[in-house]
């Protein structure tokens, strides 16, 4: 679905988001078309910024992750040697990916992360729903001060608000105090160093991730279409399941993908709120390259995660270029 | 204008003792301020094709939403077949609707767009696809069937609206602008396979339009509305002979006003003085206004003759003018002719001949135009 030109100008909020996350160029691009150089240097300037912060890092990583560790300053054993004029020794070490496949820790860190990222994901998509439904019903104005809220929480610090939460969860926090003084409980509920305080993290941490692709693909639905729905004899509920939910499916895809990519990976949140028995595979990536200095591992973790993170962004690309052949 | 063929045989709205299918009762609605259905009562009868014709904002489509349940009357009732509607959600309706927009539901292929009411019956599957052919077949688009809405062209949707209204058999189907958004060709043809498929089936429709032209073909009957009130409900031709009020007289073709004063009142003759025109109208039917009164004469510009020499005939009505402007149409001329009195004066000619020029009035030209005094009518507001 290209994006509407004319909201180019109307300074909402969500215009900024609607380009960031479908990475598509802005309709003003169309007029480099008469302009040759222009549009080769509007293109060139992402492919670039890419090339450099993510395909070369991206390179350095992969290598690191076939090479030995060693006591040297890097910590890694170079992948060539020069030993002559004319030949050149290769050490390409598959070690590191065998040792993620046999060490349990690796595998069972995986898993975790996948299992937080999912149930988080699906509670944010359940919470995020019905407030980005309201948003897109409610009127023009409103709509603004909504989505402001929404994006509000982000001119705090991130680590700000995740300690905000330490306060609140902890044994003599904001929350057991006031379930104690209210007579509720007697003793305080641990809700610290467990699951829930992780998923509490990431469902708040990431929410807006989820509402605003929902929003911005729930706000151009055509309302007419339930009319019709509702005059075939559809109820509200049969409305919502056969037209609004499958028509709302690529924010769906979008918001979902936003929300479990970076949140299989998350570091900050399981560390600050969640308990050291049981860790995620930012945490293991961390403590592999700072604690352990074993730099080729951290590389293979890092590409394994990468390559696993990969299935669900091509699912995405699936359902993006497949909507982009049914639009109009 | 195509007259219904059963015109005579079917002309409810004539019976006293007929019962109505929808009745509007006193509906008014309003939007905040804005009053944008007055105190609104109608009658549509079974089998009708009733056309509510008004401009934009007139209330028309306001008054379709409330028959289909979209929108609560403020006040006033609406009984379909007998039974207030005013607790029945739209889903539970026995209408159905033609959107402007059509409305077609973009994720679902042709068949899945006209099954979804059948669905919603909890019909057997294979009932469901069974009706679904007949219906794609009434509107010639069964080939089309496994398309998606979007690739589709704008008549080839149209259909496919209306074959999704249809479907369910609803005893009313409500059309908003159903050929709004096709080209000229196309909506005469389709405004006759609209009549054809209405007399088959025997739906009773309700059609909003902003075209008179519409308006005249597909209905029985028409609504005339203005400012959110019914101005007048009447046959095509009643409508065009015998406008009610100057409003209804301007809006449904073009027309030629004289304002004058009531000088002679009989039964069966009229007779109006026209500072306009700059002399008298005669009328040959009476009307019922106390002489002296105010009130205008209607004159469409076809019944008006236009020519070089003086009409033999005395009974007729007749002022002299001078050609100002002609507009080619084709099937016919549009002459505005200034009279003496000022007034400028719109008379249509049809050309049935193929006329050499020096045989065809011209520019600038000194003519009579002279009419019948049957023609004229009388309206007094």
């Amino acid at each position: 679905m290209p994006l509407p030109s004319h909201r180019l100008l109307s300074g909402r909020l969500g215009l900024w988001w609607e380009i960031f996350y479908r990475f598509g160029p802005p309709r003003w691009t169309l007029y480099m078309r008469n302009n040759w150089a222009g549009k080769r240097l509007v293109i060139a300037l992402p492919y670039l910024w890419l090339v450099l912060f993510f395909l070369v890092p991206f390179i350095i990583v992969f290598k690191i992750s076939f090479s030995e560790v060693r006591l040297a300053m890097p910590p890694y054993a170079p992948l060539w040697e020069w030993i002559s004029e004319k030949a050149i020794d290769v050490h390409l070490n598959l070690g590191n990916y065998l040792y993620l496949v046999t060490d349990d820790l690796y595998i069972s860190s995986y898993l975790y992360s996948i299992k937080v990222a999912a149930i988080s994901t699906v509670f944010c998509l359940l919470i995020a729903y019905p407030m980005a439904y309201a948003i897109a019903r409610s009127s023009p104005a409103t709509r603004s001060l909504y989505l402001m809220l929404i994006i509000l929480p982000f001119w705090t610090s991130f680590l700000l608000r995740v300690y905000a939460w330490i306060g609140l969860l902890k044994s003599n926090g904001v929350i057991n105090n006031t379930l104690i003084a209210l007579g509720v409980i007697d003793e305080p509920i641990t809700m610290m160093q467990t699951d829930f305080a992780v998923f509490i993290g990431i469902v708040y941490s990431y929410l807006p991730f989820m509402i605003l692709p929902l929003y911005s693909n729930l706000e151009k639905h055509d309302f007419t279409l339930l009319e019709a729905a509702a005059d075939l004899g559809a109820g509200p509920i049969k409305s919502f399941l056969r037209i609004t939910l499958p028509l709302s499916m690529p924010g769906i895809i979008a918001g979902s993908l936003l929300v479990f990519i970076p949140a299989v990976g998350e570091y900050v949140i399981p560390s600050l709120l969640g308990s050291s028995d049981q860790l995620m595979i930012g945490r293991v990536l961390s403590d592999e390259f700072f604690a352990n200095r074993d730099w080729p591992v951290a590389g293979a973790v890092a590409i394994a995660m990468l390559i696993l993170l990969m299935v669900p962004i091509m699912v995405f690309q699936h359902f993006q270029s497949r909507e982009l052949a049914g639009a109009k | 204008m195509a007259e219904r063929r059963n015109d005579n045989k079917r002309e409810p709205w004539r019976d006293p003792g007929a019962q109505a299918y929808v009745q509007i009762e006193n509906v008014t609605k309003r939007f905040g301020d804005f009053v944008a259905v007055n105190n609104v009562s109608l009658k549509i009868y079974q089998h009708e094709i009733f056309c509510l014709l008004g401009g934009s904002g007139c209330g028309k489509t306001t008054l379709l939403r409330m028959l289909a349940g979209f929108e609560p009357p403020t006040s006033g009732r609406i009984l379909i077949d007998g039974k207030d509607m005013a607790d029945t959600p739209p889903y539970e309706r026995p209408t159905n609707m033609m959107f402007q927009s059509y409305a077609l539901f973009p994720h679902m292929t042709v068949a899945k767009n006209v099954s979804f009411g059948l669905e919603q019956e909890k019909l057997p599957k294979a009932e469901v696809a069974q009706r679904v052919d007949e219906i794609l077949d009434i509107v010639k688009m069964r080939e089309y069937a496994q398309r998606k809405p979007h690739q589709l062209s704008g008549g080839q949707r149209q259909r496919v609206a209306l074959a999704r209204a249809l479907a369910k058999r609803p005893k009313l189907l409500l059309l908003d602008e159903p050929l709004g958004a096709l080209d000229k060709k196309l909506r005469e043809q389709t405004q006759f396979e609209l009549i054809n498929i209405q007399e088959r089936l025997g739906v009773t429709f309700v059609v909003v339009t902003h075209d008179q032209e519409e308006a005249m073909t597909l209905a029985s009957r028409i609504g005339v509305m203005n400012r959110g009130e019914i101005v007048q409900v009447g046959t095509p031709s009643e409508i065009y002979e015998f406008p009610g009020s100057r409003f209804v007289a301007d809006f449904i073709g073009s027309v030629n006003m004289f304002e004058g004063r009531l000088i002679e009142d009989l039964p069966d003759r009229v007779r109006i003085h026209s500072p306009e025109l700059g002399g008298v109208v005669y009328v040959d039917h009476g009307i019922s206004s106390a002489p002296g009164a105010a009130v205008w004469a209607a004159i469409r510009p076809e019944k008006i003759n236009i020519s070089r020499a003086a009409p033999a005939s005395t009974a007729e009505n007749c002022v002299r003018g001078i050609v100002k402007e002609i507009a080619y149409m084709g099937d016919l001329s549009i002459y505005l002719v200034k009279i003496e009195a000022g007034k400028m004066v719109r008379v249509t000619l049809p050309n049935i001949e193929r006329l050499a020029d020096d045989e065809r009035i011209l520019w600038d030209e000194s003519v009579y135009l002279s009419w019948h005094s049957s023609s004229p009518v009388v309206l007094p507001q």
